[in-house]
């Protein structure tokens, strides 16, 4: 409590933990690499240095705000200090700038136009790295690592792997894997949310766009599309449509423009893992099967369970991902002649995500020796190619899927948030379609943003327990707390990223964490409201799945075994 | 594959410092003093052994130029960089050695496995300047003629 004069003008604050945090409050805009709110405080880049009234300089992230300070943000001094930074910083990067993946998004670049760094007067020393593409997920370029540690705490903090670090010392230090491994033999999960903290280029996707374009090219594939939900609330502000606008409607006339012969919504296979993951909960409630039943619609989840907790692989539903289950799906109604008419189909998915890159490699994601998913686009690959193509997407019709996959339940769109998954199941399980009944469900705790949220749901006489986490290290907690059997759970939902979906590794990244995770949650929340079908089980297309041509497919189609 | 008499002598290193993440640089120590490395392979198995990352544990064991995941020669040669040796010319006695027995930066320890040449900050011995040390001995004025000359006594003794 107090109060804080910042360029001579006062302003009160409470319990901020920092004064950078005072200083961004007031409206005052200062550089930071280094800093992430919810990560813990580093200090390592300086840039937020400020200046106090006897001419201290001090990092304003790493100091408690005191009662009657008086500071400084942009002064001369401060404006020198912060360019020399930078361009210290800029003789030790890769500056092939043209070429790199982050360009026109790289806080580094950024901040070197704004301060002025016109010149770099330093030889950069640092021994060039080879660039680490073993990753399906990530590429990691150590030339262009600033130190930070955005990407070192990310991993250890909010995902509880620590995949990455710091290693060797002064100009030598790196931030690599352990023995400097390639990503692809680490615990890496491919979660992505390295590369979201990544200020420059040195973390990115790992791209997929050239296998897409070579197969629109070609006259006797046939391209097909699904698209995740989180996806449609995460396109629109990159092309100055409102943050978190639903612009499904309009990312399927991109697509359909860009020579997709098929599109299509993965909230339809969403529907279809409810149906299966809600069966397969009441058979093992019902015959003493292996609780908790524990989600397999993330990847990096079951990745990070294969990993470090074996134990509890048979708690992992068997149902493949939304994703598997519609690549499966749709490759087998090609198998078909009639419909193949003489095409060699290749599936697209495209996902808020960069750990389904690794899903769509994984040997349990084929059906019959083949690979289901062909090619997995993040979002940010799939807002470039509708850029490249000279889409004008602000202006696009919307258009709706295409036949015979085209129908989803809103059950399925709120797959791409915490909770979604639960509160899908929940509908399907109380066969609700009634408002009173939907609102019952939304508000039983299964919506809040909690990284860690309990609560019990009556059904059929029985008090079930459930769990929804969202953050690997969240889970790990999760997991613990089951294992010393201090909790005991009947359904437990994990999605990585904290938030779920709609913050994935491979979603574009614009203004604050909070912003982005409120406007594109509420987003999908909105989508599912304009859905005239609430639950999976109203869905048409059920019905003509389970009665038709893949009546007898189902297992194959639609399940794996990650026990295998 | 290390023989498994390895991570037993590296258990009964842990159980003197007690299995917590504080442990990890005197367990790093001990384990180097008796294989004069630290090999890869422990490194992680401590850190599981004592539940920190990988990770960290490959942090610390780079950060400090002390520890070497490379097996060491029978002589390790220390040559002293500090300031005091470094404006007395230890730059060219470094570079001797190097050139005599095929070594660089990179490059630390001969195939025969009997020389490890590396750099040291201060051997604390700045009025002997410029020094080195071989294993426990410390060499003082140091010139190019009489590290070789060195080199070829160490070697005649084999």
């Amino acid at each position: 409590m107090g109060t804080i004069t910042i360029n001579g003008k006062k302003y009160e604050f409470t319990n901020e933990k920092n004064v950078l945090s005072i200083i961004r409050k007031a409206g005052i805009e200062i550089p930071t690499l280094c800093y992430q709110p919810e990560l813990s405080v580093f200090g390592a880049c300086r840039l937020c240095t400020v200046e106090d009234d006897r001419g201290r300089c001090f990092a304003s992230c790493s100091e408690e705000p005191r009662d009657g300070m008086v500071i400084y943000t942009h002064t001369e001094r401060l404006r020198k200090h912060r360019k020399l930074i930078v361009e210290l910083l800029l003789a030790a990067h890769c500056r092939d700038c043209t070429t790199c993946d982050k360009h026109g998004k790289c806080k580094l670049q950024q901040l070197a136009y704004q301060l002025g760094v016109n010149k770099v007067r330093f030889e950069n020393h640092r021994e060039e790295q080879p660039v680490d593409f073993s990753s399906p997920s990530i590429v990691r370029d150590p030339n262009k690592c600033v130190l930070c540690g955005n990407c070192v705490r990310a991993c250890s903090e909010l995902q509880g792997i620590g995949v990455l670090g710091f290693a060797h010392r002064g100009t030598d230090a790196i931030v690599t894997p352990a023995f400097n491994r390639p990503m692809s033999e680490t615990n890496c999960v491919g979660c992505g949310q390295c590369r979201v903290v990544c200020p420059t280029g040195a973390l990115t996707i790992h791209h997929n766009m050239t296998e897409v374009w070579q197969a629109l090219g070609d006259p006797n594939t046939r391209v097909v599309a699904q698209i995740a939900p989180a996806v449609r609330v995460a396109v629109s502000e990159a092309f100055g449509l409102p943050k978190g606008e639903n612009s499904i409607g309009k990312i399927v006339a991109a697509l359909h423009r860009m020579g997709f012969d098929q599109v299509y919504d993965t909230i339809y296979t969403a529907d279809l893992t409810i149906m299966e993951e809600s069966a397969e909960f009441l058979d093992r409630v019902a015959n003493g099967g292996t609780l908790p039943l524990m989600t397999s619609c993330c990847p990096a989840w079951v990745k990070f369970v294969e990993n470090e907790y074996p134990e509890f692989k048979p708690n992992i539903s068997t149902c493949r991902s939304p994703q598997g289950m519609f690549s499966a799906v749709l490759k087998e109604y090609y198998r078909d002649e009639a419909n193949a008419k003489g095409k060699k189909t290749v599936v697209v998915s495209i996902m808020p995500c960069t750990a389904k890159k690794l899903e769509a490699q994984r040997p349990d994601y084929r059906t019959y020796g083949e690979k289901d998913t062909d090619v997995v686009l993040t979002t940010k690959e799939l807002i470039r190619m509708i850029d490249a193509h000279g889409i004008n997407f602000e202006t696009l019709p919307n258009e709706a899927c295409d036949m015979p996959f085209g129908i989803g339940s809103g059950g399925g769109v709120i797959f791409g948030t915490t909770g979604g998954v639960t509160e899908a199941v929940l509908r399907r399980l109380t066969d609700g379609q009634d408002p009173n009944e939907l609102a019952t469900i939304a508000e039983c705790g299964v919506r809040g943003k909690e990284g860690i949220r309990e609560f019990t749901v009556p059904y059929k006489g029985m008090d079930v327990n459930i769990c929804v986490a969202s953050g690997l290290a969240n889970a790990r907690e999760v997991l613990e707390s089951v294992k010393s059997g201090e909790k005991s759970y009947h359904f437990i939902e994990v999605m990585a990223c904290p938030g779920g979906c709609v913050m994935g590794g491979g979603q574009p990244i614009n203004g604050t964490k909070d912003v982005r995770r409120e406007t594109r949650r509420q987003g999908l929340y909105n989508a599912d409201s304009d859905l005239v079908i609430k639950s999976p089980h109203e869905n048409p297309l059920m019905d003509v799945f389970y009665n038709g041509p893949f009546k007898d497919k189902t297992h194959e189609l639609l399940h794996t075994s990650h026990h295998e | 594959m290390l023989d498994e008499s390895y991570y037993r002598k590296t258990d009964e290193i842990i159980a003197r410092y007690g299995k917590e993440p504080k442990a990890l640089i005197p367990v790093m120590q001990d384990v180097q003093a008796e294989y004069r490395y630290l090999p890869g392979e422990l490194l992680s198995y401590i850190a599981k052994q004592i539940g920190i990352t990988e990770t960290k544990a490959y942090s610390v064991a780079t950060f400090y130029e002390n520890f070497s995941f490379e097996a060491k020669g029978k002589y390790v040669i220390k040559v002293c960089d500090g300031t005091a040796c470094h404006v007395r010319h230890s730059t060219p006695v470094l570079e001797a050695l190097w050139k005599e027995l095929g070594l660089s930066k990179k490059k630390h320890t001969t195939d025969d496995m009997m020389f490890t040449v590396e750099t040291v900050s201060c051997l604390g011995a700045c009025g002997l300047a410029p020094t080195m040390m071989v294993n426990d001995q410390v060499h003082p004025s140091m010139t190019p003629e009489k590290a070789l000359a060195l080199i070829e006594e160490l070697r005649r003794n084999g």
